[in-house]
């Protein structure tokens, strides 16, 4: 069944949205949060386990150190306050994906509160969202429905539970309440997820490979009538994992919720599952009195006491946030508006950036990343930097190009050799005898043949009409078939028909 | 007497998927209320000056450092389970997904 939505635009007529995000975000340790078993993708079910992390009787949690650093490098790069103290606490719940039936989490002590992101949009808008927290937990195992329809879970006979998962250090990031998106929501939504994936892979504590489930969304919407202050009833799209969904997520459940008060109904307060094929969500469950998680401070564990001289240590290794060095490059690369932004949606900011540090101008790394190398990569389905360009190739080519050795369409030619594995880009103009003809003595003979050939033009030129040089340069390129280079054909002719330009 | 009944006693018992019967719940009632006051008593006994707290041990920041150490293969981790498959532990189709 599916839910009566209306238009966006229409929805946006009448009502105000309020976002609001958790996002989930696997760190990338060696080991898991509480246990010293590998933390590790994709390995057999079951081998990166041990008695900790399976729940067993007895046994005791230890805090992973780097976690916990980890943990202050996005508290600190979300611009938050970091916990004097902090603690760990139960949420307990019964289902079989954590054996010890209770998530070892933080409650009402996270590591890292108050803080903002500064989310810029497509057109340069920026739009302030507050955090409410990012809090240390640990992921739970995966369950495979099996039986019935498959991979649902209604109708399954039983589910498979591999625990490689259970354990994994986690930060959850949750927002306040994101008022005034208007109908940018859906965009903002997506920017949003987008910045916080940037930034935990640019600290280098996440892979933050979405694909993998190594940063997850949950969006919460609701909408209100215009100029109302209090906030109407949200739903929660749990699983929101490609930042497309996320934006598309957001604007059907604003449709939906637009059509669910437009009857006159109230919006339930439940859960919703995205569904990737149709696009729309269907209904999880309402909030019920198995909500109640009864946290409780958790007793095997001592509270993490940061000092401030630790904490001012790990400020003091961050990395320049990603926007702030966008601005920088942006600055010192000397791109407009429209170049930059097509550079940084092509995904190709680091290549450019090295092929300059390698010894590129900013123009000419520009011009082979986003004239050359993107197309080709599309042409291969790859992303830009995968396809085996490296910034030394790019500046041996243009310093090829500036020297007369190649023209730009030989250039474009070598840089097809080099991928197909010809060697350097000096070994494929060789092995291809794509060299400019820079030997004076082949062009003169072109150039005495074109000339005879056009008497009549010859003489225009003499008489100083020096635009007409374009048809004997013509010939003469037409006869060395492309090899020669048009600047020094047109120096020779006018050195030869004693004309000064 | 502390503000714990039947209703509290059944509400968790339900949360805790511990099934009682009508007598228990009486009985845990009066039961738990006496424990609860029991341990309300400590509040009389902690002044103002005495800051909660959740661990009886004055520690803080025991960590463990980045370390991969020991885990099972997935015989050993199955080896106590009730049902397996595919090395997995095989569990009855839970419907309240979360």
């Amino acid at each position: 069944m599916s839910d009566a939505t209306l238009s966006f635009e229409e929805a946006m007529e009448k009502y105000d949205p309020v976002l609001g995000f958790e996002v989930h975000v696997e760190l990338n340790t060696k080991t898991k949060m509480f246990s010293s078993a590998p933390n590790v993708f994709g390995d057999e079910p079951n081998t990166n386990v041990n008695e900790v992390d399976l729940g067993m009787p007895g046994v005791l949690p230890v805090v992973n150190k780097t976690a916990v650093e980890s943990s202050i490098k996005i508290g600190l790069a979300l611009n938050c306050k970091i916990a004097e103290s902090c603690r760990f606490a139960r949420k307990n719940y019964f289902y079989p994906d954590t054996p010890k039936n209770f998530q070892t989490s933080q409650y009402d002590e996270p590591i890292a509160y108050d803080g903002y992101l500064d989310i810029e949009l497509e057109d340069g808008t920026v739009f302030r969202v507050e955090i409410e927290r990012a809090h240390m937990e640990e992921d739970a195992g995966k369950l495979t429905h099996l039986g019935g329809s498959a991979g649902r879970i209604q109708g399954a006979e039983y589910s498979l539970v591999d625990y490689n998962r259970a354990g994994v250090p986690l930060v959850e990031i949750v927002t306040k309440p994101i008022e005034g998106a208007g109908s940018r929501a859906p965009e903002l939504a997506k920017a949003y997820v987008a910045a916080v994936r940037e930034i935990v892979k640019n600290l280098g504590v996440s892979d933050a490979k979405m694909e993998r489930g190594n940063v997850r969304c949950d969006a919460n919407v609701s909408l209100r009538p215009h100029g109302r202050e209090r906030f109407g009833i949200r739903s929660e799209t749990k699983n929101v994992n490609s930042l497309r969904a996320v934006e598309h997520a957001v604007r059907y459940e604003i449709q939906r919720h637009a059509a669910v008060l437009d009857s006159g109904e109230p919006v339930i307060q439940e859960t919703r599952h995205w569904h990737e094929d149709t696009r729309t969500t269907t209904s999880g469950r309402a909030k019920s009195d198995a909500d109640d998680y009864r946290y409780f401070p958790e007793p095997d564990l001592v509270p993490v006491v940061p000092s401030r001289e630790w904490v001012e240590e790990i400020r003091a290794t961050l990395p320049e946030p990603p926007a702030e060095r966008r601005k920088r490059l942006k600055q010192d690369w000397g791109y407009s508006d429209l170049e930059f932004r097509d550079v940084v949606n092509a995904g190709v900011l680091d290549e450019i950036e090295e092929t300059i540090i390698a010894g590129a101008t900013a123009s000419v790394a520009r011009k082979w990343w986003m004239g050359e190398i993107v197309g080709r990569a599309k042409n291969a389905d790859v992303d830009p930097g995968q396809l085996g360009v490296t910034p030394a190739t790019i500046v041996e080519l243009s310093k090829m190009v500036e020297a007369g050795k190649i023209n730009n369409k030989m250039a474009s030619a070598v840089l097809d050799g080099v991928l197909a594995g010809e060697g350097t880009p000096a070994e494929v103009v060789e092995k291809r005898g794509l060299a400019v003809v820079s030997d004076d003595g082949p062009l003169l003979e072109a150039i005495d043949a074109a000339l005879a050939a056009q008497p009549d033009v010859a003489e225009k030129i003499r008489g100083g009409k020096v635009q007409a040089i374009g048809a004997i340069v013509g010939g003469v390129m037409k006869a060395t078939r492309g090899q020669a280079d048009a600047g020094r054909v047109r120096e020779l002719i006018l050195e030869k028909l004693g004309v000064t330009a | 007497m502390a503000a714990i009944n039947r209703d509290d006693v059944a509400h968790l018992a339900r949360l805790a998927h511990i099934e009682m019967s009508a007598e228990e719940l009486d009985r845990m009632a009066g039961e738990l209320a006496v424990i609860v006051d029991a341990v309300k008593s400590v509040s009389e006994a902690a002044g103002d000056g005495v800051p909660a707290t959740s661990h009886p041990i004055p520690l803080s920041n025991v960590f463990r450092e980045d370390e991969v150490g020991h885990t099972f293969t997935a015989e050993q981790a199955l080896s106590g389970a009730p049902d397996s498959d595919a090395d997995r532990f095989k569990v009855p189709a839970i419907l309240d997904e979360d």
